[in-house]
């Protein structure tokens, strides 16, 4: 389980389309995941590309968010929940017995559907994780990367003033940016985002898709989401999920043009039975 | 993909799309009637029936707005992804097209006036009206296709563009020998050539037809060149080949 993604066996594809990316910072073969007796994903061969967006689509319970906390052991605290076959970050064993989940987690952050900032200061919800992986030394050092991520979360000039606020006083399109502040300040290299938006009016929704778009240069990002113009807006490449099974992947432009799957065809064309 | 379509959730989705197919359905037909009737009058020399192509041709530019103003909406409204896109995009071109085809039948239908007042040049109407049967059969043909979401059926229209191209040549040289031989013609010939080219033209736009049907179908347009036949660009006739009897026989 800890030979490098690269060696793994060749070229795994779903039809014509090749599932591996040239440069992946993920890469996921084989993944079945059960929840107690109920399997809940299927041979997943998926790999996420550094430095771009990926969405994951699909409709409810197809698996979707199952693989999405696969890729930081969030499932680990679930109950019953076993995950099967092979997962790597860089290579890196991602279920290895040597790997902190803690650190693990701060490399690949997450975001959720709902804004859950922690109940304290705007300043404390983003110096929180710095804190706990003593990243920082000095206040000044805080009030750098409190800065730093706030500015690269797009909520700097709106909060500047009101550091020691609550965190849970801003508006909820403003509190999903701290927490993507708050995932980005432990200067992770991947970010999950499970459905960021939907709770979000469709201006704090655009506000977050500029962000996304911003943050691909520095961070890997996948999201998974249940609006395919989201999907098509923010992601260079998409995957569809159904029943549990990766049924296509390819560049976001030709999945929403010219799918190669009838069962992607019928979802995103809203035809699905 | 399979060519069985699941129903849309959104039942009245699936009703705009069916809309639009009939409104391309209509327009397809109005074109090709007309470009049928125009081949008609000019072959009869019928000033009567040519005269009430003009005003038809009325129906098929507001049918080409209504088409357009149906698919903003559709955009806008249902969003379409995937095949419904394609659909939707290849609506707008199609209906452009055969705008064009109507106005190139309104334009023969004018020079069929003009033609009523000159010497009547029954051999070269003959090539002209068997060049307008074949394409008037191509935009039935793309419009079945179309319709089907056939994109075997639009490649037989595709290469049949070739033999528009073959008679259009022939006709060209014809008809500029009939010029050299007799001044008098130079009026009606001129008319024809210009007749001749627009069927040629309508050939090219069932032929474009064709290759958005493919479009719709495959998710691509086809990549092979289509076959060609015109060289009428490059067609001269010298005197020496219209006296040694080589340009075509009399009119």
């Amino acid at each position: 389980m800890s030979e490098p993604a690269q060696t793994l066996d060749a070229e795994p594809q779903i039809g014509d389309v090749d599932v591996a990316v040239p440069d992946p910072k993920i890469s996921a073969r084989k993944v079945d995941v059960f929840y107690g007796n109920k399997q809940a994903l299927f041979g997943v061969d998926l790999d996420i590309g550094s430095r771009m967006v990926t969405s994951l689509i699909g409709p409810s319970g197809c698996g979707k968010s199952t693989f999405l906390r696969c890729m930081n052991r969030m499932n680990d605290v679930i109950d019953g929940c076993r995950v099967t076959g092979d997962l790597y970050l860089d290579g890196e064993d991602i279920y290895g017995k040597s790997v902190d989940v803690v650190q693990l987690r701060a490399l690949v952050g997450m975001v959720f559907q709902k804004p859950n900032p922690f109940p304290k200061s705007i300043y404390d919800n983003v110096a929180y994780g710095p804190r706990i992986h003593g990243l920082a030394a000095t206040p000044g050092e805080f009030d750098e990367i409190v800065e730093r991520s706030l500015t690269r979360a797009g909520l700097w000039n709106e909060v500047k003033d009101r550091l020691a606020e609550p965190g849970t006083g801003l508006s909820g399109g403003q509190q999903q940016r701290l927490c993507i502040a708050r995932a980005i300040a432990v200067s992770p290299e991947v970010i999950l985002m499970d459905e960021p938006c939907s709770a979000l009016d469709p201006i704090a929704t655009a506000r977050i898709e500029e962000l996304i778009d911003e943050l691909r240069k520095n961070f890997t990002i996948v999201i998974v989401t249940h609006s395919m113009q989201q999907a098509a807006r923010v992601s260079q490449r998409t995957a569809f999920f159904h029943l549990g099974n990766l049924v296509e992947v390819g560049d976001t432009e030709q999945i929403f043009t010219n799918p190669q799957e009838q069962r992607t065809q019928d979802y995103i064309t809203g035809r699905f039975g | 993909m399979s060519s069985e379509q699941r129903e849309h959730i959104v039942s009245s989705f699936d009703a705009d799309l069916s809309r639009l197919d009939n409104m391309i359905a209509e327009m397809g037909g109005l074109a090709e009637s007309q470009l049928a009737r125009s081949i008609e009058a000019l072959r009869r020399r019928d000033v009567e029936a040519a005269e009430k192509i003009v005003p038809a041709d009325k129906r098929i530019d507001n049918l080409e707005d209504e088409i357009y103003e149906f698919t903003v909406k559709l955009i806008a409204l249902r969003q379409p992804m995937a095949d419904d896109l394609r659909i939707v995009i290849s609506a707008i071109k199609i209906s452009g097209v055969l705008e064009r085809i109507g106005d190139y039948a309104k334009n023969i239908s004018k020079r069929t006036i003009v033609l009523k007042k000159s010497p009547n040049m029954s051999g070269a109407l003959n090539t002209v009206s068997r060049m307008g049967s074949l394409v008037q059969s191509m935009i039935k043909n793309t419009l079945d296709a179309y319709i089907a979401r056939d994109a075997d059926k639009a490649k037989d229209v595709r290469d049949r563009d070739r033999e528009v191209d073959l008679l259009h040549t022939s006709l060209f040289r014809e008809l500029l020998t009939y010029m050299m031989e007799d001044p008098r013609f130079i009026t009606p010939c001129t008319h024809l050539l210009f007749v001749a080219k627009n069927i040629e033209r309508i050939g090219d736009h069932a032929t474009g037809i064709a290759e958005q049907v493919h479009f719709m179908v495959h998710g691509e347009m086809p990549h092979d060149d289509r076959p060609k036949g015109d060289s009428s660009s490059t067609t001269t006739v010298t005197p020496e080949e219209v006296e040694n009897g080589n340009g075509a026989a009399a009119p």
